[in-house]
């Protein structure tokens, strides 16, 4: 077992075109890291450079104790599962799990008892014998999971593994990588840019955007205390309100004309000075006017089962309130939102980052 | 669209069967004059049904050959022709197949340049650049050889751009998973490549043997002796003889010899070629 460390990875691609600008970040052994961003962001990029199917540009990548930069994917010590699965369509289940072994010249009886076992886990003992076209997505997914649990390798890679099934058997794999991973306790890396099964799964969420860091964090910390107004709309569902608002003085902002009070607040901000206030729609509750409040007027509903998602605009933004069904009247034209001070967020404008305490 | 109406199969069936009719017949006769001596033949009124001469013709034909030009037993041509097609189909496939690995999964420099020159080939069939190519066979000292007859025409640009484009639908990620696996390019060549690449190879195998089988100018430019003679110039030189009669039976029992390789080649092959003409399951 082994952890990964990067410093300051760097990927240059031909025409300077820098899809990885500088990385730093330190995976501890056995943990589960996620890398979310959008499309674009440079998270596959980076995956691929500690896989190897990447050359790095500059900075170091390590495996455990040993500097990876210069080493075949082969001989990293490593497993990676593809967006695709990428199994082999000729060979057997069998042969697509035993292969990477075959070729290390692992013995026959190893290879078959590392095999058997894989298949056991997955729960495709089956199909050992079948190709992989006359599986289904979900077990395919197995079948590559399972070619990288053979290998015992130090660090598992997924890229993206769950994007091809159907939402339903999503959640149902989510759950088994997960138990997967605590039960065998390798350090595993997964690039996702669903947001969702980045919080589930991960004990480190990394948010990357432009090929840089913007967070990192346990996905608790990342959703209660986001660091930039990209990570603050990036995680969380339906994303959080950005209003613009200006300081008023210590714990206190307006937003047209209404004032409210915050927990969270840098010392020293000049009263008058622009600020972005941010708000989940989860964390706003319909109530009574008083010493911190917002009114926003309704434009419509949208019925969610459990909640409702009521659309509209504060002081002339769209704005979005969560609220448990029956909760506030479907028909209400205007809304009095209550503001919780611990749950307001502010955000520099110029700058992007948060503006909390020290 | 499959439509099923008793007029419309009626006028389907009537067009094949025209058809086949038109193609079928001239080999129906050319099947049925290997069965007759040459006097039935040449009296310009051949009976619709075979005759009795089959067993005489062929292992004649075979053992013997034609009695006056050639004198070269036609299982000798045919084994020639055997060895020219077979060379040229597998020789053909080495060479395509290498070069379709080359150029899609190595970076070298002038790789662009590389394909291109090989496109370019296609271009330039045998009959243009037989001259030049003649004079390097000779002067290598390959004139009368199987070497002579196979090597000039196993160099195929068709072949390198099938393949090709059958590499460029494999996705990266199959490589990289190889990579990962330990599998080096030769490991990768040969256990994920040639594997997924058979119904391709087939299909080119038939195309080539084909190709190859029914060669005429060439080892008519390069054999001289006639026990190298393929068996498309033996049926030639039977009848063209002109100061004799051409023994028609002999000829025609030679042309259905010649037809028969192929056809088996086709036959056995025809479930795999179909397949790598139309692969779309990966």
């Amino acid at each position: 077992m082994a952890g990964v460390t990067l410093d300051t990875v760097r990927k240059v691609y031909t025409g300077n075109v820098e899809a990885v600008k500088g990385v730093s970040l330190g995976i501890k052994d056995g943990s589960f890291c996620v890398l979310v961003g959008p499309s674009g962001c440079g998270k596959s990029t980076l995956l691929r450079m500690i896989a190897g199917l990447e050359t790095i540009s500059g900075g170091a990548v390590k495996i455990g104790d040993r500097v990876v930069n210069e080493v075949e994917p082969a001989d990293r010590d490593i497993a990676m599962v593809f967006q695709n699965y990428a199994l082999y369509p000729h060979m057997s289940v069998y042969d697509n799990m035993a292969y990477g072994l075959k070729n290390r010249g692992t013995p026959k009886d190893e290879i078959e008892k590392r095999v058997k076992e894989a298949a056991r886990i997955l729960a495709i003992e089956p199909f050992l014998a079948r190709k992989p076209r006359q599986l289904s997505g979900g077990q395919r997914q197995r079948v590559a999971m399972g070619r990288a649990i053979v290998r015992k390798p130090q660090v598992f890679l997924f890229d993206e593994p769950l994007s091809n099934l159907d939402a339903k058997l999503r959640v149902q794999m989510r759950v088994e990588i997960k138990r997967l991973q605590r039960a065998l306790g390798v350090t595993s890396i997964y690039v996702t840019h669903d947001q969702v099964e980045a919080m589930t799964l991960s004990d480190q969420l990394v948010v990357m955007s432009g090929g840089q860091i913007e967070q990192v964090g346990t996905p608790a910390e990342v959703y209660r205390r986001p660091e930039t107004r990209f990570v603050a709309t990036f995680i969380g569902s339906p994303p959080m309100n950005i209003l613009p608002g200006k300081v008023e003085g210590p714990g206190r902002v307006s937003v047209g004309g209404q004032t409210i009070s915050v927990t969270d607040m840098r010392d020293g901000l000049a009263p008058g000075s622009a600020i972005e206030v941010g708000l989940r729609p989860e964390d706003v509750q319909a109530g009574a006017a008083g010493s911190s409040s917002l009114t926003m007027d309704v434009d419509f509903v949208e019925e969610l089962g459990a909640t409702q998602l009521f659309h509209g605009k504060v002081a002339g933004t769209e704005f979005v309130v969560q609220a448990s069904t029956g909760q506030i009247p479907a028909d209400s034209r205007t809304l009095t939102l209550s503001i919780d001070p611990t749950n307001v967020h502010l955000f520099d404008p110029q700058t992007t980052k948060r503006l909390g305490r020290a | 669209m499959v439509e099923n109406r008793p007029y419309r199969n009626f006028l389907a069936y009537l067009v094949l069967t025209i058809g086949i009719v038109i193609v079928a017949f001239p080999v129906y006769l050319a099947i049925l004059a290997s069965t007759f001596d040459a006097g039935t033949i040449a009296n310009g009124n051949m009976p619709l049904l075979p005759g009795d001469q089959a067993v005489t013709n062929y292992t004649r034909t075979i053992f013997e050959g034609a009695s006056r030009t050639s004198r070269e037993p036609v299982g000798g041509m045919m084994l020639n022709s055997f060895i020219m097609a077979m060379g040229i189909a597998v020789g053909k496939i080495l060479i395509s197949i290498l070069s379709a690995f080359a150029v899609v999964y190595f970076n070298f420099p002038f790789r662009k340049t590389a394909f291109w020159v090989i496109f370019i080939t296609l271009m330039l069939p045998v009959e243009v650049r037989i001259y030049p190519t003649y004079k390097i066979v000779a002067d290598l000292g390959l004139l009368d050889t199987y070497t002579g007859l196979v090597l000039p025409l196993i160099a195929s640009a068709t072949g390198t751009l099938l393949f090709r484009q059958f590499f460029m639908t494999i996705p990266d990620e199959l490589l990289e998973a190889s990579k990962i696996d330990g599998a080096g390019a030769f490991r990768f060549f040969k256990d994920t490549l040639i594997p997924l690449s058979i119904t391709t190879i087939a299909a080119l195998f038939v195309i080539q043997f084909i190709y190859g089988w029914n060669q005429y100018l060439w080892p008519l430019l390069i054999t001289t002796k006639s026990s190298m003679q393929t068996i498309v110039i033996g049926i030639k030189k039977m009848i063209t003889t002109q100061d004799a009669l051409t023994e028609w039976q002999i000829a025609m029992t030679t042309a259905v010899l010649a037809m028969i390789p192929p056809v088996l080649v086709v036959i056995f092959m025809q479930r795999l070629f179909v397949k790598g003409l139309v692969e779309t399951e990966k």
